[in-house]
């Protein structure tokens, strides 16, 4: 699974009839310093989460697993919304978005 | 999925028997910013996108089999959105 | 899927006997300008495809699907790489076609 942020969202109207009435939200990976990867993926949000939170992405085959997503054209999904992360002892929640330790 | 933005389209006579009555499209994957990012990459068109759009591309092919509702297509790419817009780090998008 | 250039072939005598029918062929990835990018692979025909013909092939699993199609008898094939069609003609905004 992918430990990402949500960076953004993303809109579209004209789209396959069986991506519809899915959110789709912009995850960036995370590093366990808390700084950002370079790329990112589009995935489906399966638990409601906002910008800004940490989450879980499962991608591929595995993607389609979620209650929302089976058997569904989905190659990323937002499977949870983590509340604490914890990287050799130390709190996530003591680094910033740089990566500096607060 | 990725953004991509459509930069033309790609016409073949001699193609597996799954593409066939199929538009192909040369889609430009794009970063969170918009730029163009890595080389383009052939899809098949499910939202009636044209030259310029942005676009949601599926490049899984588990996904794209699903989609086109084909078991046997030999196809990995899929667009299967045409983008509106997109927000990051506080901007809009395109 | 990716737009390439083949640009030669590839023969081997012993190979797995799953792809002993094979025809590889030597593609160079290309952009919508038609310039290479990335690096040369060897990928297997599936449409008849010759030297200098700009084609496109797709990766991965979905390169064994034409293959078992064109070879109901074999259950799974080593090919990470399939030509799945030629081009006739590419429209680029801004590059003739």
């Amino acid at each position: 699974m992918l430990l990402g942020r949500v960076v953004g969202e993303v809109w579209a109207t004209a789209k396959d009839s069986k991506v519809e009435n899915m959110t789709f939200l912009l995850v960036r990976g995370m590093r366990p310093d808390r700084s950002l990867e370079g790329g990112y993926v589009v995935a489906v949000d399966a638990v409601g989460a906002g910008l800004g939170e940490i989450v879980l992405v499962a991608q591929g085959s595995s993607a389609r697993q979620s209650e929302l997503t089976q058997g569904r054209p989905v190659d990323a999904v937002i499977m949870a919304i983590l509340d604490d992360v914890r990287a050799e002892d130390r709190d996530w929640a003591s680094f910033d978005e740089s990566g500096a330790e607060l | 999925m990725r953004i991509c933005r459509i930069a033309g389209s790609v016409h073949a006579t001699v193609k597996d028997a799954s593409l066939e009555g199929e538009r192909i499209l040369l889609a430009q994957p794009l970063s969170l910013d918009g730029e163009a990012e890595g080389a383009p990459l052939l899809a098949v068109d499910r939202a009636d996108a044209g030259v310029g759009d942005h676009v949601l591309l599926m490049k899984e092919g588990g996904s794209a089999r699903l989609i086109l509702d084909d078991e046997n297509s030999p196809v990995q790419c899929v667009v299967v959105a045409v983008v509106d817009h997109w927000a990051h780090e506080g901007k809009v998008f395109p | 899927m990716h737009l390439a250039r083949v640009i030669g072939d590839a023969h081997a005598t012993v190979k797995d006997p799953m792809v002993t029918a094979a025809k590889m062929l030597l593609i160079h990835p290309i952009d919508g300008s038609r310039e290479f990018t990335g690096h040369p692979l060897v990928a297997v025909d599936m449409v008849g495809a010759g030297p200098g013909e700009i084609v496109f092939y797709t990766t991965a699993y979905e390169a064994v699907i034409p293959w078992k199609r064109l070879h109901p008898d074999v259950p799974m094939a080593l090919i990470d790489a399939g030509i799945i069609g030629i081009v006739d003609r590419i429209d680029v905004e801004g590059v003739p076609s």
